[in-house]
């Protein structure tokens, strides 16, 4: 496809915007996008959303992430891109793969290590346990404290165990469940 | 609804007691946990039905609770305008929380330790003040009300990700510590800038008084947490409070060099302040706010008898433009209110004496 606007490159980026019910395709090539973003700010701003899709990193094309929409409640990406916002709690599932790079950015690390819910499942709990106690671990062999550190791995071992056995007595559950 | 909030109006808020460690300096410090129930949209994207059903199963929950036994619940359709820039100013509710429509609830405890904004752009914003430099408490009662909520709600949880929230920056913990802090040497030393992008550099974001997008007015700062994920809760806590009482020995630095090298300068700019506000006719809250702000500095350092924190205190809120309205029991436009404000600032300062 050639771009719309230079009518010479081939058009990479791809843009769809609801205009008075009439849907309404663009197509770009990187250049005229960037010289012309200007000229499309009255349906979209174009610089935006090319400064938002810089954070994908992923190798997203433009057309999929306009598309993108959260299962939950229907927030398309580009949504959230504009208001910093999401919709539900299941927009951090739909938009997974794009959000990541955004929280390594913004935050100390995308992993969560704080309070858990009580209502939270006792696997969840116990890959928290093991977690944590990894972090120790690495903590404690750093300031070569090797004594401390071999008592936890001996947790560690305890825990594992524990999930262990644990699921072979649920894979037994259901069969009990059944007689 | 007029009797609370009367009762309210002649009590002191938390954030303003001027108990605690280093309360010359620190204010107030505050715990803010971000919370989402399981199984509805975000605030933003919610329903009229939603909103109403979500409000509903908070308020039982409160109701349920043991903490909550001296508090009340406030449902927004029963505010007036004043009312919520009333609470507003005594720093129970964001400026955002005061100023969108549609339902929302208010939850208060008594003593104004304990607010929950409901409906907020999480549908529960929780806090817990404590006067002077005082974290971990707040963070320990903060956390013993989450637990105990949790009983009867279920929060919206991801097991990588922690307590999801409407914006990422809030995600994980959605835990924001901060410190409200007096920084009138630093500002009077020109100093207060470079601090500010020193501590950004330790992930550390400093705001106007009243939070979010506000000026710094009265030379107060909060300074809070940036990270929300990755870290947990006793580290946030324990990291801000770490910087915070760096900060706090800045500020005693610059208050001692501006007593032994600037004295005479420093009594002149507090006296003329003094001055200033024992004689105007006219006074808004942005310039009464940076005049009491010197007047405070005046009191710490013993230039200024006659008044004293709590007095000092109870004034800061009472200047504000719904305080001021409530205190007086009518309605007031900007002009007439300035011309109270006035005569209110000449009234409480006036055994300071300024010969």
């Amino acid at each position: 496809m050639v771009c719309n606007v230079c009518g010479k490159n081939e058009a990479t980026i791809h843009l769809t915007e609801i205009l008075n019910n009439q849907m309404i395709e663009i197509h770009l090539c990187e250049n005229c996008s960037v010289q012309k973003g200007s000229d499309f700010k009255s349906h979209f701003n174009v610089n935006q959303l090319l400064a938002n899709l810089g954070e994908f990193g992923g190798g997203m094309k433009a057309a999929q992430a306009v598309r993108l929409i959260c299962k939950g409640c229907s927030m398309t990406y580009e949504e959230f891109a504009k208001s910093g916002r999401l919709g539900c709690p299941d927009c951090y599932v739909s938009f997974e793969k794009q959000l990541l790079p955004l929280l390594k950015r913004i935050q100390r690390q995308p992993q969560h290590t704080g309070k858990i819910p009580k209502k939270t499942s006792d696997k969840i709990k116990k890959a928290f346990t093991i977690r944590e106690l990894h972090e120790k671990l690495q903590k404690n062999i750093q300031a070569e404290a090797y004594e401390e550190a071999a008592q936890i791995r001996d947790q560690i071992r305890q825990v594992e165990e524990k999930i262990k056995k644990e699921k072979e007595s649920s894979k037994e559950l259901p069969k009990k469940s059944k007689s | 609804m007029a009797d609370i909030i009367n009762q309210f109006l002649r009590s002191s808020c938390e954030w303003l007691r001027g108990k605690g460690p280093e309360s010359d300096i620190v204010l107030s410090s505050r715990i803010r946990l971000a919370r989402n129930l399981a199984g509805y949209v975000f605030s933003e994207r919610m329903k009229v039905a939603d909103q109403a059903r979500a409000i509903a199963e908070v308020k039982r929950a409160i109701e349920e609770s043991v903490l909550f036994k001296k508090s009340y619940f406030f449902n927004y359709r029963d505010f007036q305008e004043v009312d919520r820039q009333f609470f507003l100013e005594r720093h129970l509710i964001s400026k955002e929380h005061a100023s969108e429509r549609g339902e929302k609830a208010l939850v208060v405890s008594e003593n104004e330790v304990v607010s929950i904004m409901v409906l907020e752009e999480d549908h529960l914003r929780s806090q817990v003040f404590q006067s002077g430099l005082n974290l971990v408490e707040a963070w320990r009662l903060m956390n013993k009300i989450d637990t105990e909520l949790e009983d009867n709600l279920s929060y919206a949880f991801h097991p990588r990700l922690g307590y999801l929230t409407a914006c990422p920056t809030n995600v994980g913990t959605g835990l924001r510590a901060s410190c409200m802090l007096h920084l009138a040497a630093l500002v009077m030393t020109k100093q207060v800038n470079k601090i500010v992008q020193a501590l950004m550099k330790l992930n550390v974001t400093a705001r106007g008084f009243l939070g979010e997008g506000t000026e710094a007015s009265g030379n107060l700062f909060q300074f809070s947490n940036q990270q929300t994920l990755g870290q947990r809760e006793e580290e946030i806590v324990d990291g801000l409070e770490r910087v915070v009482r760096q900060v706090i020995d800045h500020e005693k630095e610059a208050r001692n060099y501006l007593l032994e090298k600037k004295q005479m300068q420093l009594e002149d700019q507090v006296m003329r302040a003094v001055g200033t506000l024992k004689s105007a006719r006219l006074m808004n809250t942005q310039e009464s706010l940076g005049l009491l702000s010197l007047l405070r500095l005046g009191i710490d350092l013993g230039f200024v008898k006659g008044l004293d924190q709590t007095g000092l205190n109870a004034l800061f809120l009472h200047i504000h433009p719904a305080h001021l309205q409530k205190l007086m029991s009518s309605s007031l436009n900007s002009g007439e209110r300035d011309q109270k404000r006035a005569e209110l600032l000449r009234d409480r300062l006036k055994d300071i004496n300024v010969s």
